[in-house]
């Protein structure tokens, strides 16, 4: 589905990403961990074309998409649900989804079927349906992140990227939100590449995961076995962080 | 033939190879940052991580060798705390220190999967009745099949090696159907059983897996017909692994080498240039996902070739032939380069010949003497000095005529040969350098 090779992504001066190669298979959640700054963010804004990669390939279904700008991107199939939800705070619920289509929109699908998907968001979100009114600046934390994937959805990806989704949110709404994903997976077939602080939560529902430092991979392994790999648990799942053999 | 796993086993080409790029990075990273031996050894090339960008680059990076984990001694290339490392083994060292090598507690899991690969496409499966025959202890082979064997769900009769009147009656009681141990210590079961005069029809014997020693393909038609089984080779190093690097499936045509697990090269020994596809030379490895104990283009020694087609057996892994022996083992004889596997060979083939022989080496003058010592059996005609002598004057024929060297075969009395309960030493070189 998302093949990247090699790709190299700066900041100005500063190399962000050095030689990144990863891949993303049809219906499969991966998810990204490493400290804050280790690049996870930059390979979203990468494939998203937010930040742009210097070389490299990021090959989505065979073409490679790396010199594309973010409208042809979302169009191909791609959405990203940025870090710290930015919803529009003084739209609408239902305004901020339509906006989700706005390319949708564009190109003179019609507007029963757009309508539909909006039903669609609120039968995942029964929350949002109650509240399509509102704006979306009076929502709670655990709200807008739903709305922000709605709206993601509404431009019908096939690859959803999410930064942070639990961010700031009370426990029990992130195993909401983290049950919301899974579901996209099972229930649409959504490819998955998942940013998240929360390691172990994330590491729990993905397939495979990327171990990430200063703009490397440091690992690739099964979800399950990067949970029970010690320097993840010390470095990202907060366990035992003293006890470090010295040789 | 069930696959054990068929996603990586049957992988695309394409798609294996982004998975081997993806993982030979992150492991390049990784050694990098927390093993000092690659380290220095990537500074010296004037090589940095960052200069692997495709599958091809590999060949740009540093080899390690068995010295390199003899300097390090013991625990100098481990990619981890040694808290984190659930196990050690140790291969032995004929010359020096042994070397060293530690699992996590997810190389063991990994170990154990890929050593199912390889007994699963034996046909292996949790039906099965298997004996370890081979030793428990340092070295990695018994362990290897025993979590092989648990992973896939068969029962396992850790029995070790040795004491082969025991192993026997344990494989009639408890109904052994998979035998393990090294292809030598199979003829050795099967010679005590000849003597014995149990017949092996009687048992309940399927397949054998056998490994950890360079064996012919006369060895293995031996081994079928002695035993009643179907003889399976692997391969495997400690070094890297233990089993579980390749092995056989049911085509026959080469051992599928775990490439999701494992990059291979094949290289010229003398001048450590890659060679191309399909030649012969000393295979070298990279490991993709070990955490404690990571090799960066390890020479294994082990000479053999790799092959791209196609397998009927579906999986899409590369298919390596046989060892032939090791780079080290190579005999240079009056200047030929010959393997003792090569010798095996020829006397298999040869009508009446015994899997026991022993090979020495002199010096007469300048000239290198190569006898070969066969024990006499009833075949060969013990009493009849002239059919004897013209079994010899075979044997000598066809050595000359494949390695290119004569040699002198000698019989010797039926079992005076020394049997191995281990690996077959069978390679005695009297000539002084």
């Amino acid at each position: 589905m998302l093949r990247i090779k090699n790709i190299n992504t700066y900041y100005g001066q500063v190399h962000a990403l050095k030689n990144v190669s990863l891949h993303l298979n049809a219906g499969e959640i991966v998810s990204l961990i490493g400290a804050n700054g280790a690049g996870k963010t930059t390979i979203l804004n990468s494939v998203s074309a937010i930040t742009p990669v210097r070389d490299g390939e990021i090959l989505f279904e065979g073409k490679n998409i790396a010199q594309l700008t973010p409208d042809r991107i979302v169009e191909m199939g791609i959405s990203q649900v940025p870090e710290g939800r930015q919803v529009f705070k003084d739209f609408s619920v239902a305004d901020n989804l339509e906006l989700g289509a706005y390319l949708r929109f564009r190109a003179r699908e019609k507007r029963t079927i757009i309508r539909s998907d909006i039903e669609d968001v609120f039968t995942l979100f029964p929350q949002l349906a109650q509240r399509k009114k509102q704006m979306a600046g009076t929502l709670s934390g655990g709200e807008q992140q739903m709305l922000a994937i709605g709206r993601a959805l509404m431009a019908k990806p096939k690859v959803l990227l999410l930064d942070e989704p639990s961010m700031g949110l009370a426990p029990l709404v992130v195993q909401d939100i983290l049950r919301v994903i899974t579901r996209l997976r099972e229930e649409k077939g959504t490819s998955i590449l998942l940013v998240e602080q929360n390691a172990k939560a994330a590491l729990k529902i993905a397939d495979r995961g990327y171990v990430l430092e200063t703009g490397k991979v440091l690992l690739e392994e099964k979800a399950s076995e990067l949970l029970e790999n010690k320097d993840v648990q010390r470095a990202y799942l907060g366990k035992d962080k003293k006890e470090i053999w010295e040789r | 033939m069930k696959i054990w796993d068929p996603l990586y086993e049957c992988m695309p080409r394409e798609d294996l190879e982004q998975l081997q790029l993806e993982r030979l990075q992150a492991t390049v990273n990784r050694v990098y940052k927390s093993v000092t031996c690659y380290k220095k050894k990537f500074d010296e090339a004037g090589i940095l991580p960052e200069d692997i960008r495709s599958l091809d680059d590999l060949a740009k990076l540093p080899f390690t060798t068995k010295e390199d984990l003899r300097l390090n001694y013991p625990y100098g290339m481990f990619a981890v705390p040694l808290r984190e490392v659930v196990r050690i083994h140790s291969s032995s060292g004929t010359t020096g220190k042994p070397t060293v090598v530690g699992y996590t507690k997810n190389d063991i899991r990994t170990w154990s999967n890929l050593v199912a690969r390889f007994m699963t496409s034996a046909g292996v499966t949790m039906d099965d009745v298997v004996q370890i025959a081979f030793g428990y202890g340092l070295f990695t082979g018994a362990f290897g099949l025993h979590y092989g064997s648990e992973t896939i769900g068969a029962s396992v009769i850790p029995m070790s090696a040795g004491n082969t009147e025991k192993q026997i009656m344990i494989m009639q009681d408890y109904k052994t159907t998979a035998l393990v141990s090294t292809p030598s210590y199979a003829i050795t079961i099967a010679s005590r059983m000849e003597q014995m005069g149990i017949d092996p029809k009687s048992l309940s014997l399927k397949v054998g897996l056998f490994g950890s020693e360079p064996w012919s393909e006369g060895m293995r038609k031996e081994i079928e017909n002695r035993l009643c089984l179907h003889a399976t080779d692997n391969y495997g190093l400690s070094e890297i692994i233990g089993p579980g690097v390749a092995g056989d499936c049911e085509c026959n045509n080469g051992m599928h080498l775990y490439e999701d697990a494992f990059i291979p090269e094949i290289i010229d020994p003398d001048t450590g240039e890659v060679l191309p596809r399909g030649s012969i030379g000393e295979l070298v490895l990279t490991t993709l996902t070990k955490e404690a104990f990571p090799m960066i283009r390890y020479r294994t020694r082990d000479i053999t070739s790799l092959h791209y087609e196609k397998c009927d057996c579906g999986r899409t892994l590369v298919r390596m032939k046989k060892t032939m022996g090791r780079s080290d083992d190579m005999l240079i004889i009056k200047g030929v380069n010959v393997f003792p596997s090569q010798i095996e060979e020829i006397l298999f083939a040869i009508e009446g010949c015994e899997p026991h022989y022993q090979l020495v080496l002199e010096r007469e003058g300048d000239v290198d003497v190569l006898i070969v010592r066969i024990e006499v059996t009833e075949n060969i005609f013990f009493d009849e000095m002239k059919k004897q002598k013209s079994f010899v004057e075979q044997v000598e024929r066809k050595l000359h005529s494949v390695l290119g060297v004569s040699a002198s075969v000698k019989l010797v009395e039926p079992s005076s040969l020394p049997r191995h309960e281990g690996k077959a030493v069978r390679v005695i070189d009297n000539r002084k350098r």
